[in-house]
């Protein structure tokens, strides 16, 4: 379908809450056909393209509840509508979570990061979002609230498909919840793209808990590779309790290239994800074992 | 769908204009006479509609103009002082990185938001930024040779 994307030709309503409440109860009203607009990179590209046609658009812009990092004794809360730019900036992130943070790094170009949140990017629900499998690994969890309560969702139950989640229509991210790591946990991430900034042909976040010379947790999340982004149980198993050896990690990343689905697009075949994931997988091994304190 | 009065500063003036929920910030600038933003791609990924929305690197392409009310923002235009050209659009002159020009707002906004925020970048921090902002005429070298000049050396 040829569509034009000069203008945005779809008619709408437009609010700008100041308040989650406020926004609830608006999702509410409009039952369903009202969408919710952080950075609009995704959605309204979506719209100029017809793919989506809401009633209304509920701006995020006002609610500064959303555009917060909090932190406690367990774990990190980065607010929905924190940009991306916003997310790479925070010291924690760039100081404790080297795999989300060199996920951020690698994401989009300037002015699309300071748009994009990272709420939206999981909410957009891409199997290519940069965000997403960092955030796997680190056992994070999504706060979910509409008007009728609220609920803590595993990211890993989050995703359904491509541009699916379990979030309802009347349902809004509040935050993020990462957990804390420890100087013996360490994590990486690593992507291809056709150049830099590119959306993902395959990416990779890898998470390692290390004990002496064994690697005591394993976590392992691809994107890419599948309808949505993907944990791999049976390569973590492979790895957790062993001596941590390049035989191992050849061992883990192979079963990695078994356990994937990708498909041929435009950004890449079937056939070049599968061998490439191989090759990412173990460089990611690699560099979180060493950022956990271990020696290869 | 209603008309909403929205107030916002342009290149430092205020307008007061209506606009509609779904009027792109992209549109209601170059029908005010702002054409230095360019439609390029309409979907964000050449930066041709860069600007300078309350500082921030912004699509305008990609950003709703009701959105903006009380907000500021900066075109390309806006960086000079009447006949005055501003630094950057002078050393892009000088070093030959305008062919058709359709992608030159947007790289001087580009180049102007990352001087802001970092005086004094790399040849390679300076292609990083311009990641987002493609030229089909130049091959980018004398655009990163003219913004490598305005840099604090």
């Amino acid at each position: 379908m040829v569509t034009n994307t000069k203008i945005l030709a779809q008619e709408f309503e437009y609010f700008e809450p100041e308040s989650v409440d406020e926004a609830l109860e608006l999702l509410s009203l409009y039952k369903g056909q009202a969408r919710v607009i952080a950075g609009g990179t995704d959605l309204l590209v979506k719209m100029k393209r017809e793919l989506i046609s809401p009633e209304a658009l509920i701006s995020l812009s006002r609610i500064s509840a959303l555009k917060c990092f909090n932190e406690d004794e367990k774990m990190l809360r980065i607010g929905a509508a924190v940009t991306l730019f916003q997310a790479e900036s925070n010291s924690t992130v760039a100081r404790s979570y080297s795999a989300l943070y060199e996920a951020l790094r690698s994401m989009a170009a300037p002015a699309i990061r300071n748009m994009g949140t990272i709420g939206g990017n999981l909410a957009n629900a891409s199997p290519a979002a940069d965000t997403a499998p960092p955030l796997l690994v680190y056992n994070s969890c999504l706060k979910l609230r509409s008007k009728k309560g609220e609920r803590i969702v595993p990211l890993e139950e989050f995703f359904l498909g491509p541009g699916s989640t379990v979030l309802s229509p009347e349902e809004l991210i509040i935050e993020i919840q990462v957990p804390f790591l420890e100087a013996s946990e360490g994590s990486s991430f690593l992507k291809l793209g056709r150049v830099s900034a590119d959306i993902a042909k395959i990416n990779v976040a890898v998470y390692l808990r290390r004990e002496g010379e064994r690697c005591a947790l394993c976590r392992i999340a691809l994107g890419s590779v599948a309808p949505t982004p993907l944990r791999i149980y049976s390569a973590e198993k492979l790895a957790e309790g062993e001596i941590f050896t390049e035989s191992l990690i050849k061992k883990v990343a192979r079963e990695c290239q078994e356990k994937i689905r990708p498909i041929d697009d435009v950004r890449s075949t079937r056939e070049y994800r599968i061998w490439v994931s191989a090759v990412l997988v173990e460089e990611a091994l690699r560099a979180a074992w060493l950022r956990s304190g271990g020696k290869l | 769908m209603r008309e909403k009065q929205i107030a916002l500063k342009i290149n430092g003036k205020v307008y007061q204009v209506k606009v509609k929920a779904n009027t792109l910030l992209l549109n209601l600038l170059r029908e005010l006479g702002f054409t230095g933003p360019k439609y390029g791609c309409g979907v964000g990924e050449c930066g041709a509609c860069s600007v300078l929305l309350d500082g921030k690197l912004t699509l305008s392409c990609l950003t709703l103009a009701i959105s903006c009310h009380q907000k500021e923002v900066i075109t390309a235009e806006g960086l000079s002082e009447g006949e005055q050209l501003h630094p950057l659009a002078q050393s892009f002159i000088e070093h030959g990185a305008i062919q058709c020009g359709f992608c030159t707002p947007g790289m001087l906004v580009a180049a102007k938001s990352l001087l802001d925020q970092n005086p004094n970048p790399t040849e390679e921090e300076i292609r990083q930024y311009l990641r987002g902002n493609l030229c089909r005429c130049t091959g980018y070298t004398p655009i990163v040779e003219a913004i490598l000049e305005q840099t604090q050396k």
